[in-house]
C-alpha cells in the first residue's frame, strides 16, 4: 500500500542540477580548445578571427602527426592488455572465500597508483635500457607494457566493483542447466560484467593517453607521444596546431563511438 | 568441512592465483620490480651530476626528515619537505572530497536514466578525457584567466566588478585536479549505483524515512564499494600529481610529485628522491591497508 | 580487435627495424629545430632525420647515460658538454670531416666548456634577462630588481621561470657574487632576497611568450628569444639586461659514443655550420647561432633586434651559467626547495 508520492523514488534533490553543471564544466574547456583551433592568429589565448590555418599547419607537421599516431597505438595496446589482465585478476580475487595472499595481490595491483610517476620512470629507464642493450629491440613494446602496468589498477577497480555486487544466482542457474564453465562465463558472467569492463577499458585508455613522465623517460627515438611532444613545447609557447589535432581526435572519437552505438543497437 | 568442500576451496584459491598471475607478472616487470632499484638507490651516494655512486650511505634517508642548515651546518627538521608533504596530503584530500560531492550526484543522475540513455550519458562524461591532459589543463587556464571566459561573463553579468584572480592559486589547482580526476570517481560510483535495487528506496520511503535518512542509511552503505574504489583512484594519484600543479598551480608551490622530480632533475640528489618516494609509498600502503582492513572488517560484522 | 592487434604488431616491428641506412636520430629540446632546415638537409643528403624532444638537460643526460638510447646527436647546454665527455658518453669530433668548422665565430671557438671545439658544435645561444611590459612600468628595466625587489607597479604580476640554474645565477650576480658562488654571505643574501620577493610573484612558469603577449604577466625573468617573440606579438614588451649581471647560455650539438649513424651525423654537424643553414635555425628559434657570416642570411627583424644584439653598455655584463657542483649546488637546491615549499 505505498503512498502516492509527488516525486520519483530515485530522484535525489539537486542531482540533476549538479550533474548538468558538471557536464557544462567538463565541456567548457573542450569548447574553448575547439574554438581556438579555428583561430586566425598564432595565439592560444587571443582571438583573431576564423581560419583553418592550424589544421593546415598540423597536417604539414610530421612531428605532431607521428606523435598522435604513437599516442593512439600505445593507448590502444595498453588499454587492451591491461583490461584483459585486470578482468582476469578481478575474477580471481572476488566472490571467493578469503585466502592467504589476497591482500598481497591487492597491494600489488594498486602499487602503480601509490608511487609518483617520476619514480617508476627513473627505475624503468634503467630496466628498459638494460633490455634494449641485451635484445636490441627498441619498439613501442616497452611503452605499451609500461603503460599497461600503470593502467591495471584503473581497469581493475571498476571491474571488481561490478563483480562484487553481481548476482550469483544466474551463474548457478546456468551451471545447473549443464552449461560448461566456459559457456557460463561467456554467456552469463561476461555480458553481466561488460559495463565494468568497458568502464575499466576507457579509464585505462585515457590514463595511458595522459601519461607524460614515464613516457618521457623510456621512449626510444621517434616515439614522442602527444603529451611528451607538448611538454617539449612548454618552454617555447604552445601553438594552436595541437588544438587542431585534439579537435580532429575528438571528432574521430565521436564518429567511432556513434558507429559503435548504432552497430550494437542494430544487433539487438 | 567435508573433504570435498576442502578440495573445492583449494581449487578456488589455486584458480585465484592462476587468474591473477598474468597481471602480477606485468606489474612485477614494469612497476614493482623497478621499485626495488629505487629502494637500493635510496641507500647510495648521489653522483656529482645526478645519478648515483655505488657507495652505501644513509644520507638520502636522513634528508627525508632532517637537513643541515646550509649556512651554520646545524641539523634541524626538514620543514620544507614536511610542508610540501602536508600540502600534498591536504590538497589531495580536498580534491577527493570535492570529486565525491560533484561526482556522486552525477553518477546517480546517469544511473537513473533509462537503460538506453545510460550508456550515452556515460560516454558523454568520458569524451572530454579523450583529449589529452596537457591540452585540457591549458584550456582550463584559458577559462579562468583574468581576461578569460569566466571573468568576462561574471563581469558582464554584474556579479563582480573586478576580475577574480584565479590563475595560479590553490583554487585553480583544485579546479584542475577535480576536473582531471572526476571520471575516476564517477565511473566506479556509477558501476555500484547501476546495480542498486531502487525498490530499496521505495521500502525506505514506505517506512517514513526522510530523503536524508534514505541517503544516509540506505544509499551510502550500499554504494560503499564504489566510494572506496573512487576515493583510492582519486586520492593516491593526486598525491603524486605533476602536470596539474606545474601548469595550474603556477609552480610557486610544489607538491610531493614535483619535489621528488626536482631531486631526480635539477637537484641532482637521486638518493634523496628515492628515499622520499619509498617513504611516500610506505605511508600510502599502510594507509591503504588500514583502510581496506577496516572496510572488510565492517562488512563481516554487518 | 584482430586488425587492431595486427596494427600494433606491425607498428612495433616497424620501429624495431627503423635503424636502417640513410637515417639520423636527433635528440633536442622541443620546438627548437627548424623544420625547413631539416627538410633542406633531408633533400640534399637523402637522410631521414627523426627528432625526439626532451625538456630538461637532466632528463636527457639520464637517458643517454642509461645506455642504448638510440640517438646519434644530442643538444645539451654548455655546462653539460663537459659532463657528457667526462662520462665517456660522447666522442671527440674528427675535424677533418667538418670543413665548415672554420665558420665558428672566434668568440665561440675557444669556449670554456670545449676549448677548440673538439667535442661540440654551436647550436644556439642567448641570454637570460627581464621581459617587462613598459606600459605597466616606465622605470629602469635593466636590473634584476624587477623580480628580486619589484617596483610596486609590477607586484603580483611577475613571473619567474622555474629554471633553478638561471634564476639563481641572476640572483647571485645581483647579490654581488659570481655564478656558482660558494660564499655563504652572498648565498644568504640570495636566499633572503628570493624569499622576500616570492610573495610578490604571480607564478613560476615556462610559458612566458603567450602570457607576456596577452598581458597576463607584466614582467618575467625570460630568455631573450622568448622576449623577442613576445615583442613581435605585443610591442609594449621590452627586454632588459640586468646591469648587476645577466646569464649567458649556449646549446651545443654533441655526437654520442654509441651513435649508429656516425657518417650522417657528421654530414649534419657540417651542414648546420654553413652560415645560411645556421641562419635558418636562428630564424626559427629566434636566438643567435655562433656561426660567422650567418648575419647576412638572418631575417631583417633579427639583425637589429635589441634582444639578440645586446646594447654595447651591457655587452660585458653577461656571465656564462655553468653547472654547479658541491657546496654551490647544495646551496642552490636548499634555497630552491625553500623557495618552492
Amino acid at each position: 500500500m505505498a503512498r502516492r508520492r509527488d516525486f520519483a523514488v530515485n530522484d535525489l534533490p539537486g542531482a540533476t542540477l549538479i550533474s548538468m553543471l558538471v557536464f557544462i564544466g567538463l565541456y567548457a574547456p573542450i569548447l574553448v580548445l575547439i574554438v581556438y583551433s579555428f583561430n586566425a592568429g598564432d595565439s592560444v589565448a587571443k582571438w583573431q578571427g576564423w581560419s583553418l590555418d592550424w589544421y593546415r599547419t598540423a597536417w604539414a607537421n610530421d612531428e605532431v602527426k607521428a606523435a598522435t599516431w604513437v599516442s593512439l597505438v600505445v593507448a590502444t595496446g595498453a588499454a587492451v592488455l591491461s583490461t584483459a589482465l585486470a578482468t582476469m585478476a578481478a575474477l580471481g580475487t572476488t566472490r571467493r572465500p578469503a585466502f592467504r595472499g589476497q591482500t598481497f595481490i591487492y597491494v600489488m595491483i594498486n602499487q602503480p597508483l601509490m608511487v609518483p610517476e617520476i619514480v617508476t620512470a627513473v627505475a624503468l629507464l634503467l630496466v628498459t635500457a638494460a633490455i634494449k642493450k641485451a635484445t636490441g629491440y627498441s619498439g613501442l613494446g616497452y611503452l605499451i607494457v609500461a603503460h599497461a602496468a600503470f593502467c591495471i589498477p584503473f581497469a581493475y577497480l571498476p571491474i571488481r566493483a561490478r563483480l562484487e555486487g553481481m548476482d550469483l544466482t544466474l551463474e548457478t542457474a546456468a551451471s545447473d542447466l549443464y552449461a560448461s564453465r566456459w559457456q557460463t562465463f561467456r554467456r552469463v558472467t561476461l555480458p553481466l560484467l561488460m559495463p565494468g569492463i568497458l568502464a575499466g577499458a576507457m579509464l585505462a585508455f585515457v590514463t595511458s593517453l595522459d601519461d607524460v613522465v614515464i613516457t618521457e623517460f623510456i621512449k626510444s627515438p621517434g616515439q614522442d607521444t602527444l603529451p611528451t611532444y607538448m611538454l617539449g613545447q612548454l618552454r617555447r609557447a604552445m601553438k594552436p596546431d595541437v588544438n587542431a589535432i585534439s579537435t580532429l581526435l575528438l571528432a574521430l572519437t565521436l564518429v567511432l563511438l556513434s558507429a559503435f552505438f548504432l552497430l550494437t543497437r542494430n544487433r539487438k | 568441512m567435508s573433504p570435498a568442500e576442502e578440495t573445492a576451496v583449494r581449487d578456488q584459491v589455486r584458480s585465484a592465483w592462476y587468474l591473477s598471475a598474468p597481471a602480477l607478472a606485468v606489474l612485477t616487470l614494469a612497476a614493482v620490480g623497478p621499485l626495488l632499484i629505487v629502494l637500493v638507490y635510496s641507500f647510495l651516494t648521489p653522483g656529482t651530476h645526478g645519478n648515483i655512486e655505488w657507495i652505501f650511505s644513509l644520507e638520502g634517508w636522513r634528508g627525508v626528515l632532517f637537513e643541515y642548515d646550509i649556512f651554520d651546518d646545524t641539523l634541524k627538521l626538514a620543514d620544507g619537505n614536511l610542508t610540501i608533504f602536508w600540502r600534498s596530503v591536504k590538497l589531495s584530500f580536498v580534491t577527493t572530497v570535492l570529486t565525491f560531492i560533484v561526482g556522486f550526484p552525477t553518477a546517480w543522475f546517469i544511473a537513473t536514466r533509462p537503460t538506453k540513455a545510460r550508456a550515452a550519458w556515460l560516454f558523454l562524461i568520458t569524451i572530454p578525457f579523450w583529449t589529452n591532459l596537457l591540452i585540457r589543463t591549458f584550456a582550463i587556464n584559458q577559462i579562468i584567466r583574468n581576461e578569460g571566459v569566466l571573468n568576462t561573463l561574471l563581469l558582464k553579468a554584474g556579479v563582480i566588478s573586478t576580475p577574480i584572480q584565479l590563475t595560479y592559486t590553490d583554487t585553480a589547482l583544485l579546479i584542475g585536479m577535480v576536473y582531471v580526476y572526476l571520471p575516476l570517481m564517477v565511473l566506479p560510483l556509477f558501476a555500484t549505483i547501476d546495480r542498486f535495487d531502487m525498490r530499496l528506496l521505495e521500502a525506505g520511503y514506505d517506512l517514513y524515512a526522510s530523503r536524508w535518512q534514505v541517503l544516509r542509511r540506505v544509499i551510502l552503505p550500499i554504494i560503499k564499494p564504489g566510494i572506496i574504489a573512487g576515493s583510492i583512484l582519486v586520492f593516491i594519484p593526486c598525491l603524486g600529481a605533476y602536470v596539474t600543479p606545474r601548469i595550474l598551480g603556477g609552480g610557486k608551490n610544489m607538491m610531493i610529485g614535483n619535489f621528488i622530480e626536482l631531486q631526480f632533475g635539477q637537484g641532482k640528489n637521486w638518493p634523496l628522491g628515492a628515499a622520499l618516494s619509498v617513504a611516500l609509498l610506505v605511508i600510502v600502503t599502510i594507509a591503504l591497508l588500514v583502510y581496506v582492513r577496516t572496510i572488510s572488517g565492517e562488512r563481516k560484522n554487518g | 580487435m584482430k586488425t587492431l592487434l595486427g596494427a600494433v604488431a606491425l607498428m612495433m616491428a616497424g620501429t624495431a627495424l627503423a635503424h636502417a641506412e640513410g637515417e639520423l636520430f636527433l635528440y633536442n629540446w622541443g620546438n627548437y629545430t627548424s623544420p625547413d632546415m631539416i627538410k633542406k638537409f633531408e633533400d640534399k643528403y637523402q637522410v631521414k632525420v627523426t627528432i625526439t624532444d626532451f625538456d630538461s638537460n637532466d632528463t636527457a643526460l639520464a637517458k643517454v647515460e642509461a645506455g642504448a638510447s638510440g640517438f646519434d646527436l644530442v643538444v645539451p647546454s654548455a655546462g653539460f658538454v663537459g659532463i657528457y665527455a667526462e662520462k665517456g658518453l660522447i666522442q671527440k669530433l674528427d675535424l677533418s670531416k667538418l670543413p665548415n668548422h672554420k665558420n665558428i665565430a672566434p668568440e665561440w671557438l675557444d669556449v670554456a666548456w670545449d676549448p677548440g671545439r673538439e667535442w661540440s658544435v654551436p647550436w644556439q645561444w642567448g641570454s637570460t634577462g627581464m621581459s617587462v611590459n613598459v606600459k605597466d612600468y616606465a622605470g629602469d628595466i635593466n636590473t634584476s630588481d624587477i623580480f628580486l625587489n619589484p617596483p610596486a607597479e609590477l607586484e603580483g604580476k611577475i613571473n619567474v621561470i622555474p629554471e633553478m640554474g638561471d634564476v639563481l645565477a641572476l640572483a647571485t650576480m645581483w647579490a654581488g657574487g659570481t655564478v656558482c658562488s660558494e660564499d655563504p654571505e652572498v648565498m644568504k643574501k640570495v636566499r633572503d632576497a628570493l624569499l622576500a620577493a616570492k610573495p610578490k610573484w604571480m607564478s613560476m612558469d615556462y610559458s612566458t611568450v603567450e602570457k607576456m603577449i596577452n598581458h597576463d604577466y607584466a614582467a618575467t625573468v625570460d630568455w631573450n628569444g622568448s622576449a623577442m617573440r613576445a615583442r613581435l606579438g605585443n610591442p609594449d614588451v621590452a627586454y632588459g639586461y640586468p646591469k648587476e649581471g645577466y646569464g649567458l647560455w649556449m646549446d651545443n650539438v654533441v655526437l654520442l659514443s654509441d651513435a649508429k649513424n656516425v657518417d650522417n651525423a657528421y654530414l649534419f654537424l657540417d651542414f648546420i655550420m654553413d652560415p645560411e643553414n645556421a641562419a635558418m635555425l636562428s630564424a626559427f628559434a629566434r636566438y643567435g647561432n655562433g656561426i660567422a657570416g650567418s648575419d647576412a642570411f638572418m631575417p631583417e627583424d633579427m639583425k637589429t633586434a635589441p634582444e639578440i644584439v645586446p646594447p654595447a653598455e651591457f655587452a660585458a655584463k653577461g656571465q656564462f651559467v655553468t653547472v654547479c657542483t658541491g657546496k654551490a649546488l647544495e646551496y642552490q637546491t636548499a634555497i630552491w626547495t625553500e623557495l618552492q615549499k
